[in-house]
Parts: structure tokens; sequence; C-alpha cells
């Protein structure tokens, strides 16, 4: 190793991200230490009474005084670490509709995800071709997308299952109204911007409508359309969970819900990680796509 | 005189009583070299848009070759001012664009054979698997000029396309397109704002008033004189200040811009 690496900002900075990750990891160790014991010293109980605080998780010592462990509940460190370790020695395990690995959630997830963005894709860039050549187009559908833009995608979805009637296809819906959106202003917007010049170029070779839009259109708006995909993306993976944790059955958003249920923080924390381990991995697949569209002029 | 193209009666009016030029009539021969001079408002691209069907006049008709011109055609190869090149694409794809819409029905090859040529001809194939980002300004423009002679235009219109380049660039792109003009006999019409740039490849230089309000009320600008060079065909960039003739010329010219080109 030479001395330009460990002087490299890239180095540094990922040097200070280790530890500020060992610095959290140790805030966490401090604030789930179990705390000292605290001893009340009790008169006789009778037998009915050590009993009882056996149920509660008190210790009753022979001379009679009471210990109470300190603990707040929240998983150590160590705990978390078996849970971990467990959930990826076997992410593919299905023990039936309650209980299946992290990655089969996941993979539902994502499946719901892709499909719905997928629709959203071919609806919206064809539609925001349209819509940005032609200005009269535009202004017809502006109110609608200003109208329905905002809209909480889950509020869709008492609508989506009542006509749908299938948890599974509302949540595809749901992703899909979601993606929608930023894809097609993007595109819409991306569309109509492209420079006049190239324009007037395909008209003085008399490029056919078709050719022009795949050979000229597409190229120079695909920077501002990527990017509203990109946009449509990170929202549909935000979505999907809340979506998943309505509808229930299976999905990353369900298993979260689920673990709560069953109480176990630990799986929580877990699932929460991977949401953002994967959400991450999305956006920079979409960041690689863009790199390759993006022109200098 | 065989009025290969005709511009009669052209006109173009943004408000309807103040237009911006009125009654444009001249005519290009086969083969000539026009170049059209004037301040900035005058209409000079308005009039080169509508010879490329990019826009359209409000009054007047231009003919081509005895048809009407009536919307972009292939027949007529434009360079534009700010080259226009499509930055996603390489030199040799841009052109290549041109000449497959051109030839729709050519094979790679043949396309491929056409494109080199054509670069070879403007000097870039170095460059010819380059991105225009990659390319200096004049580089830049001789392939915006490549790319309107690979799709073998009957005539070529240029919107000022030297104006964003510095004067040595500029030098070298002018001789440069004296000989392919010359090797082509190629009919081109070409707006300027550089005078010697007239002097040095225009056969009829058109000089064009802006419009103004006069004493009389408003006046459209025009075509306002009409000016033949009487300079050696085979002028260069090197000799033209030389020749008889040229600085009466140019004070001509130069004249008119000062004090005869506004109302």
């Amino acid at each position: 190793m030479n001395a330009s690496l460990f002087k490299s900002i890239e180095f540094r900075a990922g040097v200070v991200s280790v530890l500020i990750f060992i610095f959290l990891l140790a805030v966490w160790h401090a604030l789930t230490l179990p705390g000292p014991a605290v001893v009340t010293p009790v008169a006789a109980l009778s037998a009915e009474q050590a009993e009882y605080n056996k149920l509660m998780g008190k210790t009753t010592a022979a001379n009679g005084a009471l210990t109470t462990a300190k603990v707040t509940g929240f998983p150590t460190l160590s705990q978390m670490g078996e849970t971990v370790v467990k959930q990826l020695e076997n992410p593919f395990y299905d023990n039936g509709p309650n209980d299946k690995g992290i990655a089969i959630q996941l993979a539902y997830s994502l499946g719901r995800v892709g499909l719905g963005f997928l629709i959203a894709c071919a609806v919206a860039i064809p539609m925001g071709f349209l819509i940005g050549m032609s200005p009269l187009l535009r202004r017809a559908f502006d109110p609608f997308i200003q109208v329905l833009k905002p809209i909480s995608p889950l509020a869709w979805m008492p609508l989506a299952l009542y006509t749908i009637k299938d948890s599974s296809i509302s949540g595809i819906f749901v992703i899909f109204i979601c993606s929608v959106w930023p894809m097609l202003i993007n595109t819409a917007f991306g569309v109509s911007s492209v420079k006049r010049e190239w324009l007037n170029v395909a008209s003085t070779l008399e490029v056919q409508p078709l050719r022009k839009a795949l050979k000229v259109i597409l190229p120079a708006a695909a920077p501002t359309i990527l990017t509203g995909m990109r946009i449509s993306m990170s929202i549909a993976w935000l979505v999907i969970v809340a979506a998943e944790m309505l509808v229930g059955g299976t999905g990353i958003g369900y298993f979260v819900w689920n673990e709560w249920n069953n109480l176990s923080l630990t799986n929580v924390i877990f699932a929460i990680l991977v949401i953002g381990v994967v959400g991450m991995l999305l956006d920079m697949m979409f960041a690689r796509l863009q790199r390759f569209v993006t022109y200098v002029e | 005189m065989d009025g290969f193209l005709r511009i009669e009666k052209l006109g173009k009016a943004f408000s309807a009583d103040r237009p911006v030029f009125s009654d444009v009539s001249f005519t290009l021969d086969k083969g000539e070299f026009v170049c059209i001079i004037g301040h900035s408002g005058c209409g000079k691209t308005t009039i080169l848009n509508v010879l490329a069907g990019l826009d359209t006049a409000t009054s007047g008709h231009v003919f081509m070759d005895g048809r009407e011109v009536v919307g972009p055609s292939l027949e007529r190869g434009v360079v534009f001012q700010s080259h226009a090149l499509m930055p996603w694409l390489t030199v040799r794809k841009n052109i290549a664009f041109a000449v497959e819409s051109r030839w729709p029905d050519w094979k790679r090859d043949q396309v491929s054979a056409a494109v080199e040529s054509v670069v070879e001809l403007v000097g870039l194939t170095q460059a010819i698997d380059k991105l225009p980002s990659a390319l200096s300004g004049g580089m830049k423009q001789r392939v915006g000029i490549a790319r309107a002679f690979a799709i073998q235009p009957k005539m070529l219109l240029l919107d000022e396309p030297f104006g964003a380049l510095d004067a040595l660039t500029r030098g070298t792109i002018q001789e440069e397109l004296i000989s392919i003009v010359r090797k082509t006999r190629q009919t081109v019409f070409m707006i300027t704002h550089d005078v010697d740039e007239a002097i040095l490849l225009a056969d009829r230089i058109l000089l064009m008033k802006n419009g103004g309000d006069t004493n009389t009320g408003y006046v459209p600008g025009g075509l306002a004189e009409v000016i033949v060079n009487p300079l050696d065909k085979q002028r260069t960039r090197g000799t033209l200040h030389h020749l008889d003739g040229y600085y009466a010329l140019r004070n001509n010219i130069v004249d008119f811009l000062v004090s005869r080109a506004k109302h």
C-alpha cells in the first residue's frame, strides 16, 4: 500500500464511516446493558407471594430479599447478532404462511415493485411522449396530473381491494399508481425541452415521426426520463413496505408487521436494515443506467 | 440567369401592421454562391428558415427547380449556426444519421463509405469516432458542414456557420468551404455578419435593410441592394485584400451597414 492511498479522501471518509458505525454500536450496547440488580429486603413472604413474585420474573432469595433485574426489553447487540446470523444462514426457508425466510419475503416485495414499476413505465413513458410533444394535450392533462399526483398511493388501497378483489394485485396497483407520476412528468418535461435545433435537423432530413421519436427525442430526453424512473423507483420502494403491512400475506412489509406481532424486535430491526440496503442497491442501479444515457453538450 | 431558386415577394409579419420585412424577391442560379448581410433583426434568419422550410412566410413564395417550397426537404442541406450535432452520437453516427435518412435502403458498408468520404473532405478522419463534446468549435462546425454535404443536396443553406469561431479557425474553414463548393459546384445561400467573409465567398452579396419608423410612418425592412462581386473567381483569403477593387467593394458594404441599413 502506498501513502497516497491513505491520503485519498475516499479512504479517509471510509475510516470515519467505520468509526461512526462502531460509535453507534457502542451507544446501542451501552443503552441495553442490564442495570445493577435492585434488592428490596422484604419481610417474610407467604408461599403464595413468593410464587407470584416468581411469575413476575422476580426471584426470592433464601433470606426473603427480592431481586429485580433491570432490563429495558430492547434487544442487546448479541441478541441482534444472533438474529442476523440466523436469518442469513437460511434466507430461503418456508415454514408456511407466517414463517418464511427473508429472501423469500424480499422476492415477493421486489416482484410486486418490479411488476408495478414496469406497468407504470409502459404507461407513463409513451403518455409522457404524447403530452410532451403536444402543447394541447399537455394543457388538457395538466389538471388531472396535478390532482392525482399528490394523493397518497395508500389512499387508493380500499378502492383497489374492492374492485380487484386480490390483495397481491392491489399491492401491484398501488406501486403502479405511485410510480407513474414522476415518470410521466419527467418524460413530458424531457420530451418538451428537446432542443429545437435537433428537431430542425430531423425535419430538414425528412425523418419520419417514429424514427424521430426513437432516434432523436428519446436519446435527447433519456437523462430526464431516467431521473423520473429513479424517483419513481425510490417512491415505490417506500410504498411497498406500507402497502404490504396493510394487505398482509407476504413481502418484506408484512414480515416487519408480523415480527412486530411476534414482539421480535431483532427481526424488525433486521428487516429495517434489509429494506435500507435493498433500496440503496436499487438506487445505485438507476444511477448506473443514468450515467449510461447521459451526454455532454 | 436560370433562376434555380426563385424568391418572390416574401414577407414576414409577427404583428400585422409592422412586418419585419416585405417584398423580398431575388433569385439564385445553379452553382451560385450568394451571401446575405444585414444587421440583427432584419430577418435574415427568417428568410433562410423559410428557404429551408422550417418557417413559413406571411406572404410570398419560394420556388426551387420550378416547384414551390412548402416544407423541409432533403434537397436543401442546412448548416446551423450552433452546429446542431447530436451530442450522444459520434461524428460517424451523426453523419450516418443524415446518410441513412437520405438513402434508407443503403447497406451498412455503403453508408459508412459515404460517411468516411465526406469526413475526409473536411479533414476530420482522425476524429471520426469521437463525440462532439471532445471536439473544438471549429471541428464541430466542420462536422455540421460535412453532414449537410453528405446528403448531396441540390443546394446548401448556411446560417452564419462561422459566427462562433475565432478568426484563425474561421479563415481555415472558409477556405475549405470554398474548395469543396468549387469542387462540387454547389449552390449556396449563406448568412454572414462578416464583410470579408462575404467578399471572399460570394458571387453576389445581398444587403438587407432593417424596418423602422420614419416621418411618413413605419417602413418594413427588405432587400436594399444587390452587389455583384467583381473580384477574380479564384481569389483566396491570403491575396484577397491585394486585388483591385477590393477596397471599393468593402467600403461600399461597410458604408451601407453603417449609414444606409436603417430607416
